[in-house]
């Protein structure tokens, strides 16, 4: 909302400067967002003395000026008639804006260049007069800037209004604020109708067939009037507050509207079939053509304005095109009215169509302000417009909207917001907003706020009029007395931060993605149909195709991730994310399943090329590792890695791929990314990820640490080395051995793997540390060689292995 | 036994004498020390001794052992410690060999010192769903269908009943549906909004606040946000109250702070105001304890978020919001 230091003091007295003015709206909820100043484009506007007039030698009309703008003279070409040597004019330089819209440009006219421009007062937005350039007084100074010299300026607040608020959608409004700032009262225009003879009655009628949708409808008529541009004054008022002037009739309605904050809404009465209005909801699927030339499809909760056959507005949105004032318009019809404001929501909504009118509706325009304006309306078309004002006014208003009070016990409002005032202070702040007080007690107010403030309902919005009024700095800072119990904390927070601190300490950087990806990231992801992943949740109103499905895993994520960071030269990455994936249920009236996962990318290089080392790239065992120290260091020991089996490999790769489980459940997964998935991505070179549900890893986080005692008796230790098929996995050996649950085994460390000759095609060899402690004694040699030896030779059997000829 | 101990020990230093480089000095160390040395002999036959001069004679060649143990350590260190001296050198400035960590997203960071200050306020950490209920997101908070306010947030819809959370708030409601007061909770989260420019994003991340209890008062919200803000900024940073608007708070303000970067001075990132927006804020709304099925008369509260990308600009000095999603790692590292 914009309103004019000028137009605001024909309302209010201003006893503040304009940046404490501004300061103390915001102070008081309504936050300036800007000051400005409305003749700041004459900046670049100065004061000219045309030194010398000149015929251009290839126009007849024009002539070429040697213009004094102070420090130079420029020659600018000039149409105007009245041009002569001696005079001062504006003169417009490169850059200057016009309140048209035209930026002015250094241009050569006919052969002849022109550095500037000399301006009529239409041309500066000065006035109406286009005829010549504007002759300024002899006095000025050339090359001052015009604004300076003729003294324009006029501040204009631009004002962010929270939509409890649409009191304050007009000037009075802003108006009556300021006085209460400044303890004034306001001015609100004096009204006066001419006299008249003939009625109303007489010519027209209003039927409410939904007083619900409308509670109110007020008309009024004039008659003869002309339309035409509007005077100046009015035209500068619009322009002000950033309205574009159209023709008088239509100017007065927005400017009355700018004044009270009511919409009004001109027709032209002769195009209304049978003169007369009426008010109703539009049938399925009626159609109707609003002032925009949009043909528009309505439906049953839309609100119509109609004439005695068809539709000619939207109520309390547009106008019709069938009913709009024109040039030829002689008589018209002057609507103000309180409309629902959850009915024109919906059709602003429904419609797309967002006015001033719809705006201020929507919020809730003062139900009492609707006659007031109204003549205010009338008045001034008399005035301006040149008409009759036909006697009477017709204000169909079924069941008046009632007044709110509220009652306001002083001690709980003093305890609700910290402060200790006393009841007449509460009285005063209330009376400077128009707000009516009874005393019922020395405790207790009845307030009756007016009807424009329809946000006022209840004891707590009272409250808030007074904080604000009082000044919210003003309240004393204090602090609430918290007992001192307090939840457990939350093991899931407490485990995400921890494994996001073990991440980044395995030297992986912590990356946040959006949680909608592309469509098309399932496809990228090779997932076959019916995969869980893709019962994607869509986004209705997604702001793009990247971005129109909440994603089901983080690997896209971390692949766009990668990618980018390749394109910026990032090449070796290591990336980790914690968050949400969601799965649709089915039903698209119920959240969707919202998952945790932690998801990891390796890529580029395990070591960079250095004085010690050349560069080394990632692998496998790489990603593997971390996956296994992360999991260990949350105490998570036992985690199985065992191939997944190639069919359900999709965006990794088969054979490069591991299953996560723990205590026999799946928890994530780990492999290279499948080459397919690399392609799908553009991206030239591979990388390896791991992904892990991190509710579940949560679940088996251990609650609680326990020491183990450190041992005293010295360990002994045995190598075995196995032959064994190619596709035995060497964990199910370890497991193994636990299985054998022999006492004295402390550790089984697998040192060596070997294929190739003499080891047979088909086969590797294993090697195994066996550490053997007892806790008891120090073992002797021929104890632990039995026992190794009884261990060797269950795996023999168990894996049908060899042992490798010496 | 041909020699005694103090024969030996003569022989031995003799011999220490004449030892011109370590190696011989580790020669004469084991002759005498070594397992199968003169001194270990000596000390292995002493129980052949008589039992009444065993324990003289015993005393007498541990000495020698702990003499003769000192000297050629101390020998071998006169003769080794020279060419430690003289010879060999590394580029001591080479750099070294590390296993890079690597860093916390600045968000995760923010976040848990918001958390951390709140916590030692007494608050308790709570998290909701991110796809959330038009219920929770804006009729529990006030803000019916067809309510103005609803502009306030561009909505993401997946159906008319579901969307995506645009705030952090509906916490609130669901927190107090579980909870009778007092409550103390922050809740901090992903939001998403349709908006996607310069300056929004379509995701980024909130941190709610509720406190309820019996009489808390505006003044208490001041000073606990007034509290935070001395902890998450600087002890001296001044703050104003504003009167603002939330539909789930009554009175409502926001929070300003003098601007971090010029002091109140007026710059770009304050729009030349001095102060920066940094909290909403509000006495909770009789409403939307009723509909959690709080008694109004005997509870108040009062409730705030906000927004952390902003937070984290102002601690950091991060001017485009764009950055904190792209995961650019010469960014991510930075922090």
């Amino acid at each position: 909302m914009k309103v004019s230091l000028s137009w605001l003091q024909e309302y209010v007295g201003l006893n503040l400067k304009i940046n404490e003015l501004a300061e103390a709206l915001t102070m008081a909820g309504l936050e300036v967002e800007a000051v400005s100043d409305r003749y700041d484009y004459l900046d670049t506007v100065r004061v000219g003395r045309i030194v010398n007039v000149k015929q251009h030698p290839k126009a007849d009309t024009l002539k070429l000026c040697d213009v004094n703008i102070g420090g130079n003279i420029i020659s600018v070409v000039c149409g105007a008639p009245n041009v002569k040597t001696g005079m001062l004019a504006p003169c417009a330089l490169p850059g200057t804006l016009f309140p048209k819209g035209i930026v002015l440009e250094k241009s050569i006219i006919r052969g002849k260049t022109s550095e500037g421009m000399l301006c009529s007062e239409l041309e500066l937005g000065l006035g109406n007069s286009g005829l010549g350039i504007m002759e300024l007084a002899p006095h000025l100074t050339a090359g001052d800037s015009l604004n300076k010299a003729i003294g324009l300026s006029d501040p204009v607040l631009e004002i962010d209004l929270t939509p409890n608020r649409p009191d304050c959608l007009s000037i009075t409004g802003i108006a009556r604020e300021i006085a209460a700032l400044q303890s004034k009262k306001i001015k609100y225009p004096e009204i006066a109708l001419p006299e008249s003879t003939d009625d109303i009655a007489n010519h027209t009628s209003v039927t409410l067939m939904d007083a619900d949708l409308c509670p109110r409808y007020a008309a009024g008529l004039v008659f003869n009037i002309a339309v035409a541009p509007s005077p100046f004054w009015l035209q500068d008022r619009l322009i002000s507050v950033g309205l574009k002037p159209i023709n008088n009739i239509v100017d007065i309605t927005n400017f009355v509207m700018m004044e009270t904050g009511q919409p009004l809404h001109a027709f032209d009465f002769d195009r209304l079939a049978e003169n007369r209005i009426v008010v109703r909801t539009a049938r399925e699927n009626e159609m109707f053509t609003t002032l925009d030339g949009k043909e528009r499809r309505l439906d049953p909760e839309m609100l119509m304005i109609c004439d005695g056959e068809k539709p000619v507005a939207l109520a309390g949105v547009m106008g019709g095109l069938n009913s709009e004032i024109e040039d030829t318009t002689t008589n018209i019809l002057l609507e103000s009215a309180y409309f629902d404001p959850v009915c024109i929501r919906k059709t602003s909504k429904k419609t797309g169509l967002n006015t001033d009118a719809s705006h201020r509706f929507e919020r809730g325009v003062d139900p009492n302000g609707t006659i007031t304006a109204l003549k205010r309306a009338l008045q001034l078309i008399v005035e301006i417009g040149g008409g009759e004002w036909v006697r009477g006014i017709i204000d169909e208003y079924p069941s008046p909207i009632s007044e709110k009070t509220v009652g306001v016990n002083i001690p709980r409002l003093n305890r609700h917001l910290g402060t200790r005032l006393d009841v007449a202070a509460i009285e005063n702040y209330l009376d400077s907003i128009e707000f009516e007080v009874e005393k019922i007690d020395q405790d207790t107010l009845k307030v009756t706020p007016p009807s424009f403030r329809v946000d006022i309902i209840r004891f707590e919005d009272i409250t808030e009029e007074i904080a604000r009024l009082y000044g919210y700095n003003n309240i004393e800072t204090t602090f609430p007395l918290i007992p001192a119990d307090a939840r457990h904390p939350d093991k899931k927070i407490d485990s995400r931060n921890r494994v996001k601190t073990l991440m980044a300490g395995l030297g992986f950087s912590e990356a946040v993605n959006y949680s909608f990806i592309s469509r098309q990231s399932c496809d990228h992801l090779e997932l076959p149909a019916g995969d869980p992943k893709r019962k994607l949740v869509h986004i209705l109103n997604p702001i793009s195709e990247e971005q129109s499905v909440m994603r089901t895993s983080l690997i896209p994520g971390l692949l766009q991730t990668m990618k980018y960071n390749i394109s910026q030269q990032n090449k070796n990455l290591k990336i980790f994310e914690i968050g949400l994936v969601f799965f649709h249920t089915g039903n698209n009236d119920r959240q969707p399943d919202e998952v945790e996962m932690l998801g990891g990318l390796w890529t580029g290089n395990r070591i960079d090329s250095t004085w010690f080392s050349n560069e080394i790239a990632c692998d496998y065992y790489d990603i593997k590792g971390i996956v296994e120290e992360l999991l260990k260091n949350v105490g998570i020991g036992h985690a199985v890695f065992t191939r997944m089996p190639a069919e359900s490999c999709f965006y990794t790769r088969p054979g490069y791929t591991a299953r996560i489980l723990h205590k026999n459940e799946p928890i994530g997964l780990v492999g290279e990314v499948h080459p397919k998935v690399i392609r799908n991505y553009d991206l030239k070179q591979t990388a390896f990820i791991f992904e892990l549900d991190f509710d579940r890893l949560i679940q088996s986080i251990p609650d609680v640490k326990s020491a183990r005692p450190i041992p005293k008796f010295p360990s002994t230790s045995r190598d075995i080395t196995l032959i064994i098929d190619n596709d035995i996995e060497t964990y199910k050996i370890i497991q193994s051995v636990e299985m054998f649950h022999e006492e004295l085994v402390e550790n089984l460390h697998l040192f060596d793997v070997f294929e190739g000759d003499p080891i047979p095609k088909g086969k590797k060899s294993v090697s195994f540390r066996v550490t053997y402690r007892s806790s008891k004694e120090t073992l002797e040699d021929n104890r632990v060689n039995d026992i190794h030896k009884n261990i060797t030779d269950r795996l023999m059997k168990t894996f049908d292995a060899t042992l490798p000829a010496v | 036994m041909d020699k005694t101990i103090e024969q030996i020990q003569q022989e031995a230093l003799t011999e220490l004498e004449s030892a011109a480089e370590a190696e011989s000095v580790k020669t004469i160390s084991i002759k005498y020390l070594g397992r199968k040395g003169v001194v270990t002999q000596f000390l292995r036959n002493i129980s052949n001794l008589p039992e009444e001069i065993r324990p003289e004679a015993g005393k007498k060649a541990n000495e020698t052992k702990k003499y003769l143990d000192a000297l050629f350590k101390k020998a071998l260190m006169h003769h080794e410690s020279s060419s430690w001296e003289t010879e060999g050198r590394i580029d001591v400035s080479l750099p070294g060999r590390v296993a890079p960590r690597g860093s916390l997203h600045p968000i995760t960071q923010i976040t848990q010192n918001i958390c951390d200050i709140f916590t030692r306020l007494g608050f308790d950490i709570a998290e909701g769903p991110e796809v959330e209920t038009d219920y929770y997101n804006f009729e529990a908070l006030n803000i019916p269908q067809n309510h103005p306010a609803r502009d306030m947030q561009d909505t993401f819809y997946i159906s008319n009943a579901i969307v995506l959370r645009t705030h952090t708030s509906p916490t609130q409601p669901r927190i107090m549906e579980k909870q009778h007061p007092p409550v103390r909770i922050i809740a901090p989260g992903k939001v998403y909004r349709c908006d996607s420019d310069l300056t929004h994003t379509p995701m980024f991340h909130q941190v709610e606040g509720l406190l309820v209890d019996k009489d808390i008062s505006f003044g208490d919200l001041k000073g606990v946000l007034t509290t935070f803000v001395h902890q998450m900024f600087d002890p001296e940073t001044s703050l104003r109250f504003r009167p603002s608007y939330f539909p789930f708070t009554e009175p409502s303000a926001e929070v300003d702070i003098r601007c971090v970067i010029c002091k109140g001075a007026g710059c770009r990132v304050c729009s030349k105001t001095g102060w920066l927006e940094v909290l909403g804020s509000g006495m909770v709304h009789p409403a939307v304890f009723e509909n959690v099925g709080y008694d109004t008369t005997r509870f108040s509260g009062f409730a705030f978020g906000m927004g952390i990308e902003r937070i984290a600009m102002l601690k950091y000095g991060i001017d485009d919001i764009r950055k904190y999603f792209e995961n650019d790692l010469r960014f991510l590292r930075q922090f």
